[in-house]
């Protein structure tokens, strides 16, 4: 493997993403450390799904570098081969397997080999069984483990996609609008879920929710029209002219 | 867990069914005497094998829509080319008892004025040559048009569409006679396998039996494969493919494998229906053949292997019987059960009386002391 070009965890340049001419993502530059944990924030269509999808392989940009770990192009790889080098994806609307059990779920998850022979010839293993159970614990699910995932409720999803984002033990976790949908209690319990998180691994977080913005209490990024318009703490973020300008203008 | 144990009373009903079917068959048309009502006339065994082909195949395509929501519309092909590699080996047997009493060339290429063998009928005079062909050919199709349709993500209504055309343009290309597969006429008159004459009941009772063992293998090996990691990652591909791909599975590699699977079992199933029917022709590839294949298994119930079992066997019985009463009116009486069970059965028949179980039981807990209401519940 290449000497590291770059410190940072994920390093994006000037990345660019045009759909029919529109520019998704206008010359985007971030950098994530390690253990570090990010908010995202911006007005809709400021591209911060598109952001994920370049950085997961699900959209390739059309201008760019995207480094992961200093050493691995993404612009290259499949979003299984991303998400073998440590990224995880949650997506905006709960996607779990809904026919399956909550500890289905997480048993298919679990960073174990996944080719189809390993797979069809695995058997559940006493340790794989010991990190469901302490991954139930950590989601708060173990009393709803032989549910089927369908049946849990909205917040319940959410966190059961964090569990599963965990099982796959990343280097970095990518987590689109955790707190849509969530009571309060709710909130502020995601609000500690990702602070711990963000302890061993590094979090990226798009978000709305203003007030779980300033919960988490990390650097803010404010996208706008495909760029990084503004960087720093909330309090710095929102006083920003420009920023205040494009929140209010709309 | 409680799941897996219902599974297994599935596959321990569905065992034992087939089990008193390789029995009873036999029994009633050998033992019984001729006349008494107890007797099943020789005619009626191997259309009953037939029935227990189709099932096989219904199996095959509920493994990949049922589980993997691959709606394939053209698995008659991969049956019908299992069927041609044996239709090709009982050909060879067939020797200089043709019309045209050729002891190499079958009858249509005599006629046709071809004078040596094509090369790709050599080896199927071996029978264990054809078998493996009626495993190898439909398998390496599937692999091809899988490989290149789903690394390409063709999903949904186009790669039904695709299979349907795939289907189409082998129906066409084995209508020509310069195939070298019969033409018009396919491959028919066969004598013997394996020296057992065809038309002798004894060979007609082996064969059923035979189908039947088929049918249980091909039944417990689906269930291996749906009940295992690969079968969880298959429902989950199913229900939320990109999210699928996003934990790190190359969802098209799990598709390519079940693909090839499911067409290996469409080849056994038509390598089995063509000694007993007598022939095949390129009819088989029919695209309406390839549907009617997919209305079995949504009427016997999707994703439940033994409702697509189910399915096959009641539509064949309802058509064998309503073919004979009222020809013309079959396609519609399919049409409507179609329909039908879309409408009202969405899980087909099988899920209809899961369900009805399912709420008897409710029904019963209601009236136990509360305690054990939660636990019925589940």
């Amino acid at each position: 493997m290449a000497a590291p070009i770059t410190p940072a965890l994920l390093y994006l340049d000037n990345v660019t993403v045009s759909f029919d001419g529109f520019r998704a993502l206008n010359a985007l530059s971030l950098a994530i450390d390690h253990t570090e944990m990010r908010a995202i924030i911006g007005p809709n269509g400021a591209g911060k799904t598109t952001m994920m999808d370049v950085i997961t392989g699900k959209t390739r940009p059309n201008e760019g570098t995207a480094l992961f770990n200093g050493s691995h192009d993404l612009t290259y790889l499949d979003e299984a081969a991303i998400a073998e080098l440590g990224i995880g994806r949650k997506f905006q609307t709960p996607t779990v397997f809904e026919m399956h059990s909550v500890e289905d779920n997480l048993l298919l998850a679990l960073k174990q080999k996944r080719s189809p022979l390993a797979t069809l010839l695995s058997r559940r293993t006493a340790q794989e069984r010991e990190r469901i159970d302490a991954l139930l614990e950590r989601v708060r699910l173990t009393h709803q483990r032989h549910r089927r995932a369908g049946e849990l409720s909205h917040g319940q999803k959410q966190w059961l996609e964090i569990g599963m984002l965990l099982a796959q033990q990343p280097k970095l976790l990518l987590i689109d609008e955790p707190a849509a949908g969530m009571t309060d209690q709710e909130t502020a319990d995601t609000a500690d879920l990702l602070r711990d998180i963000a302890k061993t691994q590094a979090v990226v977080v798009v978000e709305h929710d203003m007030t779980f913005v300033r919960d988490l209490g990390v650097k803010v990024t404010c996208l706008h029209e495909g760029s990084v318009l503004a960087e720093g703490s909330l309090d710095a973020v929102s006083a920003n002219e420009r920023v205040i300008e494009v929140y209010l203008g709309r | 867990m409680k799941t897996q144990t219902l599974l297994d009373r599935q596959s321990t009903v569905v065992l034992s069914l087939l089990t008193v079917a390789a029995i009873v068959v036999p029994a009633m048309n050998g033992l019984a005497a001729p006349g008494s009502a107890l007797h099943l006339s020789d005619h009626l065994v191997p259309l009953l094998g037939k029935y227990v082909c189709f099932a096989l195949l219904a199996l095959s395509v509920d493994l990949i829509w049922g589980f993997c929501g691959i709606l394939s519309l053209g698995h008659g092909a991969f049956f019908a080319l299992g069927g041609y590699a044996m239709g090709m080996y009982l050909m060879r047997q067939i020797g200089p008892r043709g019309v045209y009493a050729d002891p190499v060339l079958p009858d249509f290429m005599v006629f046709l004025n071809w004078k040596e063998l094509p090369w790709f009928w050599h080896g199927f005079e071996w029978f264990p040559f054809a078998a493996l062909m009626a495993l190898i050919v439909p398998g390496a199709l599937s692999f091809i048009f899988g490989w290149l349709a789903f690394r390409s993500r063709v999903t949904g209504v186009y790669l039904s569409i695709i299979t349907q055309a795939m289907t189409f343009a082998l129906m066409l290309a084995f209508f020509r006679n310069d195939m070298g597969f019969g033409g018009n006429n396919g491959l028919t008159d066969f004598k013997d396998i394996l020296g057992f004459p065809l038309q002798s009941a004894s060979t007609r009772i082996v064969l059923f039996v035979l189908s039947v063992v088929a049918l249980a293998c091909g039944y417990l090996l689906c269930r291996w494969v749906v009940n295992s990691k690969f079968g969880k990652v298959l429902v989950a591909v199913r229900d939320a493919e990109s999210r699928t791909r996003f934990l790190g599975y190359r969802v098209e590699h799990y598709k390519l494998a079940v693909f090839t699977l499911s067409a290996m079992l469409a080849g056994i199933a038509g390598a089995l229906y063509v000694p007993q029917v007598g022939i095949i022709n390129p009819g088989e590839f029919a695209p309406a053949n390839s549907i009617e294949v997919v209305i079995w298994v949504a009427v016997g119930g999707r994703g439940t292997l033994a409702g697509a079992i189910l399915g096959a066997l009641l539509v064949n019985a309802g058509k064998t019987w309503f073919t004979g009463v009222l020809p013309e009116f079959w396609l519609f009486a399919l049409g409507g059960l179609f329909v039908f069970v879309t409408l009202f059965m969405p899980h087909g028949i099988f899920g209809a009386a899961r369900d009805l179980g399912k709420q008897v039981s409710r029904r019963l807990a209601s009236r136990r002391p509360p305690e054990s209401l939660s636990q019925a519940a589940e």
